[in-house]
């Protein structure tokens, strides 16, 4: 899988009720999210995610285990999350619904377009290739995919 | 020699395994989202293992309208798909499982991040999303990475004002809020026989705010014994040397009573550090601390006295409740000033009952303070049961007596 975005730059420890808040997890409708990410971190964020590659610190995705999270990033437009570790529901959770998350430590500025190739095992930015820690192969069907349902949906 | 993860997952650590599980449980919030992605995926076969349980605990009784409708979705379809099935006011799922249902050596997953909680039974309990579940729904079975372990090795036994939860904010605060990621936390040594399930409980409970993937106890004689006393046959595991990746050594006599100040588990001080923070509301309750020992505790601070602040009890199940008023320590905790909600989870994920004001400071015995948790604006501190029973009498942040 490849691919590229224009880096977001977040720090360490995001937490899931970071992501999205519990106000908002009662809904069927995943575009409520959209408007309401990251907004207790910072309410401009969720405006600038479409297309876009988030850049975090160690820990992402840690705290509570749902889902909504990985969702609501899907649906705002992230291309993929990138980070030198994950919090390990939310890094399954996000494989599931088909959203990369990869593992790799990455020096780069806000804004700047950074691209990944996840067979090839890189990440480039910031004019420097990062080497990145491979999925397990089952993660990696799971992922190529499209996400755990569809994966289902082809192996019954 | 293995570790207790590698024994009940039957591999060595770091390899990857499909695995049956034994039980599988969602509650309100997680369950709306399983079973939408469950019917996504086409079958609407649920597997055969028959231990699929269905517990609501977050938002209970329903806030609004949305819940309520979302709720009456998944109420009708675990009542027609003759799942296990709790209604509001049964209790969290994590301490449902607890009451007589987990045992040692099982392989258990439930769609919440602390449902490491039930490894205190010697059980790999783990959490996972809604879609893991869905799939869990379909097959029975998902797939783990063995974790590498890291040993919690415990000697002599906590002194007076310190309880269990301060020893759990210590190991996190050690370890930090990454320090366990991918792994399981074992609690071993001669210290794990100072602790009774309930507290063992609240361990493991606070493993997954290291990330760790589970916090577990050996099940030994006092394992076996809660599990009889509540219908259960179960046989102890003896521990057997083995390699951690980790090994934090904790001398109980060393632990005070602490507190986590917000915004992070692991920012973790002595009580009498932040001893005069003013606070707004008291909340005694959740998976971590609201089971009948924590009530018996609280009852015995406040009783014959008055709370200065507004302080919110909430049984973790209701066997909790009904063994409280059975022995009259409700009786107490009420005429003290305490008001007592649903059992469930109250309001520790900031939905209802008790959320906070914009600038209001709140002391828990929960989990987690991250921002904005228990309402925008809202500042959360995080003890034991005994810190805050004496900080609400007294109004502000205020160290436990001895006992």
């Amino acid at each position: 899988m490849q691919g590229a975005g224009h880096a977001v730059c977040l720090g360490p420890d995001i937490d899931t009720d970071l992501v999205i808040a519990g106000r908002y997890l009662r809904t069927k409708d995943h575009s409520v999210w959209v408007s309401h990410v990251f907004e207790d971190l910072d309410p401009a964020l969720a405006g600038q995610l479409n297309g876009a590659v988030i850049v975090a610190g160690k820990n992402f995705g840690c705290g509570s285990s749902r889902e909504q999270a990985a969702l609501a990033l899907r649906e705002a437009g992230v291309a993929a999350v990138i980070a030198p570790s994950f919090a390990r529901i939310f890094f399954r959770n996000a494989i599931n619904v088909g959203l990369p998350a990869i593992e790799c430590s990455v020096s780069c500025t806000e804004g700047e377009i950074v691209r990944f190739d996840l067979a090839a095992g890189w990440v480039d930015a910031g004019g420097s290739r990062y080497p990145v820690r491979p999925l397990s192969p089952r993660m990696q069907e799971i992922l190529s995919a499209g996400g755990l349902v569809s994966y289902w949906r082809s192996h019954r | 020699m293995s570790t207790l993860s590698e024994r009940i997952l039957g591999a060595s650590a770091g390899e990857y395994v499909d695995r049956k599980v034994d039980r599988a449980y969602v509650h309100d919030g997680t369950g709306v989202l399983t079973l939408e992605t469950w019917k996504q995926m086409g079958t609407e076969r649920l597997s055969d293992i028959p231990e699929l349980y269905v517990l609501f605990d977050h938002i209970v009784p329903a806030n609004n309208t949305t819940t309520a409708t979302l709720q009456h979705e998944l109420r009708e379809f675990a009542c027609g798909s003759f799942l296990h099935f709790s209604d509001i006011g049964g209790g969290i799922c994590h301490q449902l499982m607890s009451e007589g249902v987990v045992l040692p050596g099982e392989v258990v997953v439930g769609a919440d991040s602390h449902s490491c909680t039930p490894g205190a039974f010697g059980a790999f309990a783990t959490g996972v999303g809604a879609t893991d579940m869905a799939a869990i729904w379909l097959t029975g079975e998902t797939w783990f990475r063995v974790p590498d372990s890291i040993g919690i090795h415990l000697s002599g036994a906590l002194t007076s004002g310190a309880e269990a939860k301060d020893l759990a904010l210590s190991y996190v605060s050690r370890l930090g809020m990454d320090g366990g990621t991918y792994c399981a936390l074992e609690f071993i040594g001669e210290g794990v026989k100072t602790f009774p399930m309930d507290d063992r409980l609240t361990l493991c409970n606070l493993s997954v705010e290291t990330g760790a993937k589970t916090g577990m106890f050996y099940a030994d004689d006092i394992t076996v014994r809660y599990l009889a006393s509540v219908g259960q046959k179960a046989g102890q595991q003896i521990p057997e040397t083995c390699t951690y990746v980790r090994e934090l050594d904790l001398d109980l006599a060393d632990i005070v009573p602490l507190v986590a100040v917000s915004n992070r588990v692991d920012t973790v001080k002595p009580v009498q550090d932040v001893a005069g923070q003013s606070i707004d509301q008291v909340f005694i309750g959740t998976c971590t601390n609201g089971r009948y020992s924590d009530l018996v505790h609280l009852a015995k601070i406040v009783k014959g006295r008055k709370v200065a602040v507004r302080t919110i009890v909430v049984p973790a199940s209701r066997a909790v409740l009904a063994e409280a008023i059975r022995t009259g320590v409700l009786a107490d905790i009420i005429e003290a000033g305490c008001t007592i909600g649903t059992p469930g989870c109250g309001p520790c994920l900031g939905a209802h009952m008790g959320v906070l004001g914009e600038g209001e400071v709140c002391l828990s015995t929960a989990n987690r303070n991250f921002k904005n948790r228990m309402g925008v604006g809202g500042e959360i501190y995080l003890s034991s049961v005994a810190t805050a029973a004496t900080s609400a009498l007294a109004g502000e942040i205020t160290e436990p007596e001895a006992d």
